[in-house]
């Protein structure tokens, strides 16, 4: 960890603080409501807001949780720092990949 | 390691930096199967919808609880993070967080009563 | 009312082993009293360390009973349950013999946090007025007292975990020259705290500031580095 590893997780932190709210409060709506797929996507496809809210989240955890899965590799795993640099970037490239195609999944008209 | 387990590991905010790591693994193993199950809404929306029955299982309810005591726990002990580091001291810290363990706990049992 | 106390000891260096003692209880006892009386009376081939008995030198800090503590401030009635005792060297230091432990990794680490102070003025200077009620002296004279005992260090897991990792009290030392107005190094220090193995390691578990015996916050100090590191570094003033 460095100060510049600090500052992008602790910054994608803050952003999050809020949209992890939301999204506690969009679950409790879904279940209460006991929403299909069908009621959810109606909601969902074409949607601007929906589609910059959930952008920007998957964007900020992809950042977020591979800079913390390289701290616990580093302190918990023998691997070198080349291979935990290495796991962290391919872990936050999966999570942008498979984020953005899910978020693309329910709000693409 | 000479010794045995230290006593120190007793303490509430050790736990809660604990709680906080292992939420954060948890969750860092979860994200990935759900963005994959939202993703079937590419396939059709029958797809997605036979999903979410297979969701509906007490198994998997059970499993969607934890999670949400995990995600609560590990926004919570950031908070922590982030008032230590961007704010001045302040005491009572561990009170704070057997009450964010506590906040989580409630958080889970609410979504627990919505879904079963 | 038991009259004898069962006192575990660690014996040789790291592929040592526990060898276990029976010393008389006595009222007031401290664990060095403890353990200077095996070394006198049972075993005098024990080595530990120790220098003021009285609590103000830091030397003989070990481990009782998984905590790192001062030894001759810890009085047995207070952690000996059931008679039972057991005494190891301190923790995250290499083993020269038994309860002494090689501390010097714990200073080289301070050397690499740049933890000393540069002066900018000679003898031949006037002496610098220094007024004790700004925030940033209070803030150094709040981490000073550190007699660097590694009792931190000891009971931080960040440096069990991370080899790197500068530890709680050399971050300390380097948080009080920060704020110290007379002090000409901070870029270097700055730089050399903000790197893997710096203020950005600790996950605030706050083992160091629990344990202390100083009542020292490194905590709290090194919070102040990650903003003051952070700062530098987003201005430009430092790089990584």
């Amino acid at each position: 960890m460095n100060v510049r590893l600090y500052l992008w997780q602790r910054a994608t932190a803050a952003v999050m603080a809020p949209l992890v709210v939301v999204h506690i409060a969009v679950i409790f709506y879904a279940t209460r409501h006991g929403m299909s797929a069908a009621d959810i996507l109606s909601r969902t496809r074409g949607s601007i807001a929906w589609a910059a809210f959930y952008g920007l989240f998957v964007s900020a955890v992809s950042i977020h949780a591979s800079i913390g899965v390289r701290n616990v590799l580093s302190e918990w795993t023998p691997l070198n720092e080349r291979r935990v640099d290495a796991c962290a970037v391919f872990f936050g490239l999966v999570l942008a990949v498979l984020g953005l195609r899910a978020v693309a999944a329910v709000v693409l008209p | 390691m000479i010794g045995r387990a230290a006593k120190h590991r007793d303490s509430a905010l050790w736990i809660a930096a604990m709680v906080h790591r292992v939420s954060g693994l948890a969750l860092a193993i979860f994200l990935p199967l759900h963005f994959l199950a939202l993703g079937l809404a590419l396939e059709s929306e029958a797809r997605l919808e036979s999903f979410l029955r297979w969701s509906d299982q007490p198994l998997v309810k059970a499993a969607e609880i934890a999670f949400v005591f995990l995600f609560t726990a590990h926004l919570l002990g950031g908070l922590r993070i982030l008032v230590i580091e961007n704010f001045d001291w302040r005491d009572g810290q561990k009170q704070l967080a057997t009450l964010a363990a506590a906040l989580s706990a409630i958080v889970a049992f609410a979504f627990l009563v919505r879904v079963f | 009312m038991t009259t004898e106390l069962s006192v575990s000891l660690w014996r040789g260096a790291r592929n040592g082993r526990y060898e276990t003692y029976r010393v008389p209880l006595r009222s007031s006892q401290t664990v060095l009293d403890v353990v200077t009386f095996v070394q006198r009376h049972i075993d005098p081939t024990l080595s530990y360390r120790f220098a003021c008995r009285v609590g103000v030198c830091g030397s003989c800090a070990m481990t009782v009973n998984g905590k790192p503590r001062w030894t001759c401030r810890t009085h047995v009635a207070k952690v000996a349950g059931g008679g039972r005792l057991e005494i190891g060297p301190l923790a995250n230091l290499p083993v020269i013999k038994d309860l002494a432990t090689d501390m010097q990794p714990f200073f080289e680490k301070w050397q690499q946090a740049k933890s000393a102070f540069a002066p900018t003025k000679t003898r031949h200077d006037a002496i610098a007025r220094i007024r004790p009620d700004t925030p940033a002296r209070k803030a150094a004279d709040a981490a000073i007292e550190c007699i660097n005992c590694g009792v931190c260090y000891a009971a931080c897991d960040t440096v069990r975990w991370n080899a790197d990792y500068l530890g709680p009290a050399a971050l300390t030392r380097a948080w009080t020259l920060v704020n110290d107005e007379r002090d000409g190094g901070n870029i270097a220090r700055l730089e050399a705290i903000a790197g893997a193995g710096g203020c950005h390691a600790c996950h605030s578990h706050q083992s160091c500031q629990e344990l202390c015996p100083q009542a020292l916050n490194p905590t709290a100090a090194i919070a102040g580095l990650k903003r003051r590191t952070a700062a530098a570094y987003l201005k430009g003033e430092i790089k990584v």
